[in-house]
């Protein structure tokens, strides 16, 4: 009797522990177009700049790594994402940056723009019916070792190459807006332009360079999205991804590792309600953890107040 | 000679900012350079800076003749300046600031180490790891001078260093100031506290309108004849305003008189403060325990330098600031023309109409009948003599006096017992002064109750029947005579004259 | 007299420049279109013309397909403008949209066997009263801790989505539970077809009400003025108008909100007949477009709510005939916002004036 008990709570621990390591696989998968995008962000708005039109530089990623993957590879398809999504991003610079037009508005239409031009070509050159094309996509590489760690080695060690790209620039961006000139006057344009005037800094120079980062990590998202996730383009797939970005940034107070985590967070939101949807459990709404962190990020606005206030002056 | 200026000339617009004016400063002295508000002191120390470019004149440095096209070059020669409004992030920390606009890596603890360095050497005190928004503001000023030191600045200006700073902090300021200049480097003190340049400077240079009126070394001079000279001279004369010769009025009655004064009885009080304080968002007190009472049928002017408190003072007055403590008695609506129209009175892309309408918007109910107020704004464009299209015509389209006047009509129609005004002429050509004169007297004349700040003395002497100097928050009542006012105003003393002193 | 025809003349002006202008740039933007139509291998000819057919070329068309779109563009378009007029980015038309309409469906299940005539008004009441509560939590977040509305309401658009998935597959599912919406209206509770054979609701009556009373509120009221102030000048509203700016803004949020939560509604008793996870292609985004490109007047807004939902129901005659993808009025949308911008930057403005 005892025996049994001991057994069916082992098999019981066995079976979470293995649901859990494929929540956790799939939470760092989700998370990966959302890290890159929300990075790209972080920068971008730590420079003043609030780029609504992200969603915009996600799409046409993710439309430009589909069709040059298919000519030249998967390597080809995320140069060609991160090519297209700075292309839109510089068309957002020359009226939010450029002509100092009302940043959200700029994003808005950027963002329409970008959705109706991804779904003109695609038809265009892909047919209305929607061909269902598939994708090379980026292999997944299991890092010896550490791939082998219970229950986080293969969430976070058995992935594609782009999400170990982002275990170093993560801390590398974070290294960069701490410890080198360049992110200082980033952080001192976003916050205090008359300080960095005094300092011989050109806050619109600046917020170019940050725009059109912000752009490439986009589209490098948007390449994620088709490369590693999806092995197809769909129209509008970046579903609201840019804004996601944004709610991202904020949650991660727009430091690079806590914009990380809070990608994370987002990520398991997203592969949680799968995991229920797939499960079949209807007791618990799964919308609610989708709702849960855009929740959780108006809480952590209205607590911390006023550093929602990055505008540029 | 370290810096030589000598007829340096510069102008906005139409206005002369600078006027050929001059300034001599000698390696390891404190030179200050003093001058009424307006006077061209930051103006011609921008220029030494780079951040704007003299019209004319000649500038040298060590000797040799110089140009300087950006702070950027002024910083390589040896110029340092600290603003009066400091460059600093705040959610950064003082290493971070002082290293802003290098390039390359930034190592936090050598950038400190730099920090301890430069300021040990020049004996400040700051932590180069706080964060500046958690600083108080005598060490961000200190932040801000190290950053200029940091740059190997020989030089130093500092424009109105002590405006800020709680007393004990400005003391600490100057005796540093007197300290690193006898280490053998310069300071400019850009003042228009007379004490604090007798105190610590060498040389004193005055400027007034633009033009240096004295240079003189501090020891062969004193506070009265400075003061003179900041006032522009016993018999300054400004082309266009009459001015009552100082020597013959020497009390408010006759300045009354002068000021075209029909009757000198006055009424009630209207306006009444009690030991009024008004503490900012930093503890420091504005305005300190300050008593006034205006009454109907006077003009009360007010004279301070730029800061002493009059801003506070005058929106205490006019019911939109509450004081700290002390007790306020004022009517229901006081009228008030702020200096700033385009901020703090018009909608300039309204119609002219829409802006009459605005006073008393707030308390406004159901449907407002449009006509009725074109028809009150026609009127009022003609009494007050507004030069616009119409009543529709929008309120950016107006010259600044005729804003002036709009915004001057449409408060007096609306208040009829205090009206408020801060600056009355900023911007207005002379005609257009003399409109808003006549309309504040006769405002006055008609028994209301008017309180005038004005930055420039002669204004202030030239409509008011009874005036009160502003130092550092304290309001002291003054003979109405330009010159005690102006003393009053400067040193916070009353009835110190050349006479006297001499 | 002379007044009132001043004001009249200036009024017919001002409308006639705005008419121009927006012919002006939607001829921009159709040249632009053009070119990227040349550009994506299609004929240009037979392409706008199916636009222009699908559009205006029939009575259904005019009827069942552009005023149809043009009703919820409008009142969204019209919540958009009070907020912006406020000097309030509200963007979260969307969300409180999409709320309104739930809460309609919600009260909709209540009404069984009410009358038309108080069923439809309680429906269309409770649907903008969910919007007004959706904004006021922007408005209280910005007033009360200082958070962004650019912000708050692109998360509360998220909330509000989700929170339609979950009542569209829980409380508010149809009785089979087989598909992801809501029950169908009962005909006795949608909204009067206005001609026989069309989709032309009497939505369409309220939707011109409505900007004409937004745009005589804005104009003509003490409170309307208020917030027109507070949207121009703050500063100068509540020093020389002794406005409550805070209390001005709150307003606008719930205003603002109970348009957009109207629209919702509206479009759910008079179009839709249920709510979905999708009810909403996207009408609380266009509708910035729309009020930006009426300059946010209320009247202006009837007229490029007009114009946007023709561009969307020519769009859709143009991929049906012409093989032209339909998303590509977005980009046409997109150009006209940009343009608007453009135009703006090149005038002399606030920006232009230096202070030193």
């Amino acid at each position: 009797m005892i025996q049994d008990v001991t057994v069916s709570v082992g098999a019981v621990s066995v079976g979470a522990l293995a649901v859990g390591a494929g929540l956790l696989e799939a939470t760092v998968r989700t998370a990966t177009p959302l890290a890159y995008a929300a990075l790209g962000e972080s920068v971008s708005e730590r420079a003043g700049v609030i780029n609504i039109g992200l969603e915009g530089s996600i799409i046409a990623g993710a439309l430009s790594a589909t069709i040059a993957a298919g000519a030249i590879g998967v390597g080809g398809g995320f140069a060609a994402g991160a090519v297209a999504g700075l292309v839109v991003a510089a068309l957002f610079a020359l009226f939010a940056v450029g002509l100092r037009a009302d940043q959200i508005i700029t994003g808005t239409a950027i963002t329409l723009f970008a959705l109706g031009l991804t779904g003109t070509v695609y038809r265009t050159v892909y047919g209305s019916g929607g061909v269902a094309l598939t994708t090379p996509t980026a292999a997944t590489h299991a890092l010896p070792v550490l791939s082998s760690l219970p229950l986080i080695g293969r969430a976070f060690f058995a992935q594609p190459l782009v999400t170990y790209a982002l275990y170093i620039l993560a801390p590398l961006l974070a290294w960069w807006m701490q410890r080198t000139h360049a992110g200082l006057a980033l952080r001192a344009v976003g916050e205090y332009p008359e300080a960095a005037i005094a300092a011989g800094i050109s806050p619109r120079r600046t917020q170019l360079w940050a725009v059109l980062f912000a752009g490439a990590m986009a589209g490098l998202a948007g390449a994620t999205l088709v490369l590693a996730q999806a092995g197809t383009f769909v129209e509008g797939m970046s579903a609201g991804r840019g804004f996601i970005a944004i709610a991202i940034v904020v949650l991660g107070r727009w430091r690079p590792l806590g914009v990380a985590a809070a990608a994370l967070l987002f990520g398991a939101a997203t592969s949680l309600q799968t995991l229920f949807q797939s499960m079949g459990w209807t007791g618990i709404p799964y919308q609610l953890f989708l709702a849960v962190p855009y929740l959780l990020t108006l809480v952590v606005l209205a607590v911390t107040g006023k550093r929602g206030h990055r505008r540029v002056v | 000679m370290l810096l030589s200026l000598d007829g340096i000339t510069h102008a906005f617009g139409r206005v002369r900012a600078l006027d050929s004016a001059s300034l001599q400063v000698r390696a390891g002295s404190v030179h200050a350079l003093l001058g009424e508000n307006g006077a061209g002191k930051t103006t011609l120390m921008r220029v030494v800076f780079g951040l704007l470019r003299a019209q004319q004149g000649e500038m040298q440095w060590r000797g040799s003749p110089i140009t300087v096209r950006s702070p950027s070059e002024a910083l390589a020669l040896g110029i340092g300046m600290v603003h009066q409004h400091f460059t600093l992030v705040p959610s950064m920390t003082v290493a971070e600031n002082i290293a802003l606009g290098g390039h390359g890596g930034f190592d936090p603890q050598r950038a400190a180490a730099r920090v301890r360095d430069v300021a040990g050497t020049a004996g400040l005190v700051l932590d180069p790891h706080a964060r500046v928004q958690d600083l108080p503001v005598g060490a961000q000023q200190r932040c801000e001078i190290v950053k200029a030191l940091a740059r190997d600045v020989t030089l130093l200006i500092l424009d109105e260093p002590t405006a800020v700073l709680a007393p004990a902090e400005a003391a600490e300021l100057l005796r540093w100031i007197r300290g690193y200049a006898d280490a053998g480097n310069a300071v400019v003190l850009i003042t228009h506290k007379l004490r604090d340049a007798l105190a610590v400077a060498d040389d004193i240079t005055v400027l007034h309108r633009g033009r240096t009126v004295l240079t003189t070394a501090t020891r062969d001079t004193d506070q009265a004849s400075v003061a003179d000279a900041m006032l522009g001279g016993a018999r300054a004369h400004i082309p266009g305003v009459s001015l009552v010769d100082s020597d013959d009025v020497l009390d408010s009655e006759s300045a009354a008189e002068a000021s075209g004064r029909a009757d000198a009885v006055s009424g009630p009080p209207v306006l009444a403060l009690n030991a009024v304080t008004v503490r900012d968002a930093n503890g420091v007190d504005r305005v300190r325990s300050a008593t006034l009472q205006v009454r109907a049928g006077e003009i009360v002017g007010i004279g301070a330098v730029e800061g002493a408190g009059q801003h506070e003072l005058l929106r205490v007055l006019s019911g939109r600031l509450s004081p700290t403590s002390g007790t306020r008695t004022i009517p229901g609506s006081v009228g008030f023309v702020p200096e700033d129209r385009h901020r703090d009175a018009l909608l300039l892309d309204a119609p002219l109409f829409e802006n009459t309408a605005l006073q008393g918007a707030g308390a406004r109910r159901g449907v407002i009948d449009w006509n009725s107020f074109r028809a009150r704004t026609t009127a009022l464009l003609q009494r007050f003599d507004v030069r616009a299209a119409g009543a529709d015509a929008r309120a950016r389209t107006l010259s600044g006096g005729n804003q002036q006047k709009l915004v001057l009509g449409r408060e007096l129609e609306a208040a009829r017992e205090a009206l408020v005004v801060e600056n009355p002429s900023r911007g207005l050509d002379f005609v257009a002064t003399d409109a808003v004169h006549q309309a504040l007297r006769a405002a006055r004349d008609a028994g209301m109750a008017v309180v005038v700040y004005s930055s420039d003395l002669d204004e202030v002497v030239l409509l008011a029947d009874r005036v009160f100097a502003m130092h550092d928050g304290t309001l002291i009542e003054s003979v109405n005579n330009r010159d005690m006012l102006g003393r009053a105003m400067l040193s916070g003393n009353v009835g110190i004259t050349s006479a006297e002193n001499a | 007299m002379t007044a009132l025809r001043t004001s009249v003349h200036t009024s017919l002006q001002a409308f006639a420049a705005t008419t121009a202008r927006v012919l002006v740039m939607l001829a921009m933007a159709i040249a632009m279109l053009a070119v990227l139509l040349i550009a994506t291998g299609h004929d240009v000819v037979p392409a706008l013309s199916a636009m222009v057919r699908g559009a205006f070329g029939s009575y259904y068309a005019i009827t069942s397909a552009t005023i149809v779109r043009m009703v919820p563009l409008a009142l969204a378009g019209l919540a958009v403008s009070v907020a912006f007029r406020a000097g309030i980015l509200n963007i979260g038309a969307e969300g409180q949209l999409l709320v309104g309409a739930a809460a309609a469906t919600a009260i909709s299940g209540t009404l069984v066997g009410v009358p038309w005539f108080i069923g439809i008004p309680v429906m269309l009441i409770a649907g903008a009263m969910a919007g007004g509560a959706w904004a006021a939590i922007a408005g209280a977040l910005r007033l009360r801790f200082g958070v962004l509305e650019v912000i708050s309401t692109i998360m509360l658009n998220f909330v509000a989505q989700y929170l339609t998935g979950w009542l569209v597959r829980g409380p508010l599912q149809e009785p089979t539970r087989v598909n992801p919406q809501s029950a169908t209206l009962v005909p006795e509770l949608q909204m009067p077809v206005l001609l026989e054979g069309t989709r032309l609701h009497a939505g369409v009556l309220l939707v011109v009400v409505v900007a004409i009373g937004v745009w005589w509120w804005l104009r003509s009221t003490a409170s309307g003025f208020r917030l027109r102030a507070v949207g121009a000048t703050p500063t100068a509203a509540a020093s020389a108008g002794d406005i409550d700016v805070p209390r001005t803004m709150f307003g606008a949020f719930l205003v603002s909100g109970l348009l957009a939560g109207l629209a919702g509604s509206v479009e759910y008793t008079g179009i839709t007949y249920a709510l979905y996870e999708n009810f909403s292609p996207g009408y609380g985004y266009t509708a910035i477009a729309v009020a930006l490109l009426a300059r946010l007047h209320p009247l202006g807004v009837l007229a490029t709510a007009l114009l946007f939902g023709a561009l969307e129901a020519g769009a859709n005659a143009m991929q049906r005939d012409a093989g032209v993808p339909s998303v590509v009025v977005s980009v046409v949308e997109a150009l006209l916002i940009l343009l608007v911008l453009a135009a703006d930057r090149w005038r002399p403005s606030r920006a232009d004036e230096t202070g030193t």
